[in-house]
């Protein structure tokens, strides 16, 4: 704190920031300072309390202790509403715009633009365009926001803060949908904007992208703040030990040194474990999301499926679950054919799955650890008709030991756990059972970073013992990090397949986008 | 004139259903299940006989009918909104408390178990139940710009798009500030005030309040939500399509060769089937039915 800013450079000072949820205290005395035109990147692990403490900035908490200034104002306990008055505003993680409404209601919602009484919409599709194109956040105002991709709803989440007049701009995790190009379309914003005078604060724990973006580093560990540097005198590496309180093997490491091993483990010959031919399936709204996709997983191999989210990777992942019924095509598990199976047979014909949203598929949050880590097979887990909770609750003490799930009470709920250890109770729960092939789909999404280094060495451990892994994930440094094999889908199709050694970030960002087509 | 009897027919009985379901569209469309209509209608016609009979003018007795909707709706937003209850407990408790107050008050009030004495109703000077003495009625033009308004309010004022950013994605509108609460409490109200107005129009018609005069009506107007798919051009065509299929099943009556009762079922198999996604997915307000946080 030795070069911290004159106090009227200061956009925001917060300091013994003390938020409880119950009896979990989420900020523990956390503060933070931010400079005036600077761009602060806010790090830590998932449960650090990074997102609380931009919350209660942003108005949505009040603290229990601390105190909260902006513009050299003390504004502690205010409203959301107030917030955004004074120009605080902010991006949350999870969308929070309205699917059925188009780009210019969801923008002017609450501040309604009117004449004579009724919504002058044309205006408001004016007033938005207008400033779309000011920052270059382009996006049509009269489409609705349920057809936009995810980078455009980030778009509108943005415009909705700066229609409001935001001079300090939170965002809490902004890149973690985006493509490579459509991140650096978002850096090219957050500077246009930081140049003209304004603030920004970026939730992230992509170490990468802080470097490449910030100009200030706020570290946030178990809801304390435990450092704050200048981007120019730190590196990855520091800010990761930071982060974690000791040395962290990361997966951008794990990349490189992967590109450098690649074909090592690749085993051309033996049959595929998975099999996958022609495969169409159709999306939520009717349209074709998977459109004739073919590829195999042998056994000892990681195939790796990188893209943009929504090109279709869901809906095949759900397709070979069993969650959703493909329109032609077919699916082999070794030679089982399984296209028309239902869950549970896929499973016990050796297929596992680790579900990309943990709170929709994963998991039951109100059910205990114990029960979740039987899911799917309590029927493995019966004394005649009835559970057998003895077994039931030996089997979570197994298992919370050795996927170190914490707490390690397994009678808690789900619930009470951070992300890290509730992803931890899926990856246990899919990976103790009898399977010869693993479709993991974004297993790291959400979790810190010690969680993801457990999670990597999981997934290549389930590889030495012969089995096929199937990777979807959205962050391509984990893609390059695990993988033999990457393919790259994009409007349903699968545009490339590389061998690991012949896939840069450059290569699958240029597939990734439609720039460059070739199978 | 076989035909103009049988669109008189389809409209008078379209009418309490037009009002009714203008209600449910505005209640579901802010996340708050149309399960009362049946009770609102019920307090409507109630309270329109109650107001009609006691001035004689039953103009009157139509504002009352409409006080008499709201009051159940307050009670449903009470217990749905104020206390976070389970929508479909507290609305079926709000249902059965307006069946048992009216008939409550009908004894006290009038002496009767059954029915109210003859309620002032709008004059109409041609007899007979003819085109004309139907667009004599001022409460039947009021029916048929009951959705109008519901569309206007959704689409064309501020207030709407709160309805309709609430009832899909409440956090996001809390998040921009709107007050969540407070328009859930309008669409209830106005909701209660519409399907009242539906059930005055009843009362008013044929001259008395009787006991469940409505008759499930209220659960017919959701129906016809559902069916509508929540859009109110949808929904008025979906009311009159239920009231000509009522109107047909009433003229087979006579004839005999066929039983009436598979034209009766006719509404209900139409919400099923809609229900079914056979006409295009029926997709509802995203936060239907759920507590408000």
């Amino acid at each position: 704190m030795s070069n911290a800013p004159q106090q009227q450079d200061t956009a925001v000072r917060m300091s013994g920031i003390e938020m409880r949820f119950g009896p979990v205290r989420a900020n523990r005395g956390a503060s933070l300072e931010v400079a005036r035109g600077e761009i602060h990147a806010l790090v830590g692990e998932n449960g650090a309390g990074k997102s609380t403490l931009m919350r209660v900035l942003s108005g949505m908490y009040v603290p229990n202790a601390g105190t909260v200034e902006v513009s050299g104002r003390d504004v502690t306990g205010w409203s959301t509403a107030r917030a955004i008055e004074s120009g605080v505003g902010m991006v949350h993680q999870h969308f929070m715009l309205v699917p059925t409404l188009t780009v210019a209601e969801n923008v002017i919602l609450g501040r309604e633009l009117t004449k004579g009484g009724q919504l002058d919409r044309a205006r408001a599709v004016a007033e938005v365009r207008t400033l779309s194109e000011r920052t270059g956040l382009l996006v049509d105002p009269a489409r609705m926001v349920r057809d936009l991709s995810v980078g455009e709803a980030q778009r509108v989440e943005i415009l909705k803060a700066l229609y409001r007049g935001a001079k300090i701009l939170i965002l809490d995790e902004p890149t973690a949908v985006l493509s490579p190009p459509e991140i650096e379309e978002l850096w090219q914003v957050l500077r246009g904007m930081r140049d003209a005078g304004d603030t920004i604060v970026l939730i992230t724990h992509k170490l990468d992208e802080v470097m490449a973006i910030s100009d200030t580093v706020t570290v946030m560990r178990q809801g304390e703040t435990v450092g704050r540097v200048a981007t120019r005198g730190t590196s990855p590496a520091d800010l990761a030990r930071l982060m974690v309180g000791r040395d962290v093997t990361l997966a951008a490491d794990m990349a490189h040194h992967a590109s450098t091993t690649a074909g090592a483990h690749q085993q051309e010959q033996g049959a595929a474990a998975l099999e996958v031919r022609d495969l169409v399936v159709q999306g939520a709204r009717g349209v074709t999301a998977v459109n004739h996709v073919s590829f195999s997983v042998r056994p000892g191999e990681i195939l790796g499926i990188a893209g943009v989210e929504g090109n279709g990777q869901t809906e095949l992942i759900e397709a070979i679950a069993g969650l959703r019924a493909p329109r032609g095509g077919s699916i082999h598990l070794g030679s089982a054919d399984v296209t028309s199976m239902a869950v549970r047979p896929r499973g016990d014909a050796g297929l596992s799955h680790i579900p990309e949203d943990r709170h929709e598929r994963g998991l039951i949050l109100d059910f205990s650890i114990a029960d979740n880590l039987v899911l799917g097979q309590q029927h493995r887990f019966r004394k005649g008709a009835l559970l057998d909770h003895a077994r039931i609750a030996e089997n979570a003490t197994t298992q919370v030991a050795t996927y170190d799930i914490r707490p390690t009470d397994s009678s808690l709920p789900a619930r009470a756990l951070s992300g890290g250890n509730q992803q931890k109770i899926v990856i246990a729960r899919e990976m103790s059972r009898d399977f010869t092939v693993l479709l993991a789909a974004q297993p790291t999404r959400g979790v810190d970073v010690g969680a993801i280094e457990f999670i990597h060495a999981q997934l290549r451990q389930a590889r030495e013992a012969g089995k096929a892994v199937l990777l979807v994930s959205a962050d391509l440094a984990e893609v390059l990090a695990l993988s033999d094999r990457v393919a790259v889908m994009y409007e349903g199709k699968i545009v490339a397949l590389l061998p690991r050694a012949e896939a840069t970030i450059e290569r699958l960002g240029a597939f990734m986008t439609g720039a460059e087509h070739a199978a | 004139m076989m035909a103009l009897a049988f669109l008189t027919q389809t409209l008078r009985i379209a009418i309490p259903y037009l009002f009714a379901a203008a209600g449910g569209v505005m209640t579901e469309r802010v996340g708050i299940i149309g399960l009362t209509l049946e009770g609102y209608m019920l307090g409507g016609a109630f309270g329109a006989a109650v107001g009609s009979l006691a001035t004689g003018n039953p103009w009157i007795g139509l504002a009352a009918g409409a006080l008499g909707g709201l009051v159940f709706a307050l009670l449903y937003g009470l217990g749905a909104i104020r206390f976070r209850a389970d929508q479909v407990v507290v609305g079926i408790a709000v249902n059965l408390l307006a069946i048992g107050l009216t008939r409550v008050l009908l004894r006290f009030l009038y002496d009767s178990s059954s029915n109210s004495p003859r309620v002032p109703g709008f004059n109409v000077t041609s007899s007979g139940s003819g085109f004309g003495a139907l667009a004599q009625n001022p409460l039947v033009w009021m029916g048929f710009l009951a959705l109008p308004l519901v569309a206007w309010i959704l689409y064309r004022t501020p207030l709407g798009l709160r309805i309709r950013a609430v009832g899909e994605h409440p956090a996001a509108a809390i998040s921009l500030g709107v007050p969540v609460t407070r328009v859930r409490w309008t669409a209830v109200a106005l909701s209660g005030i519409l399907a009242g107005l539906g059930g005055a129009y009843l009362a008013l018609d044929q001259h008395q309040f009787t006991d469940q005069m409505t008759a499930l009506r209220g659960f017919i107007a959701l129906a016809a939500t559902i069916f509508g798919r929540w859009d109110p051009k949808r929904v008025a065509l979906a009311c009159l399509l239920f009231a000509a299929a009522e109107t047909l099943q009433i003229h087979l009556q006579g004839v005999g060769a066929f039983p009436s009762q598979f034209v009766e079922m006719i509404p209900y198999v139409l919400t099923i089937v809609a229900l079914a996604g056979v006409v295009g997915r029926a997709v509802p307000p995203a936060a239907l039915g759920r507590a408000p946080e």
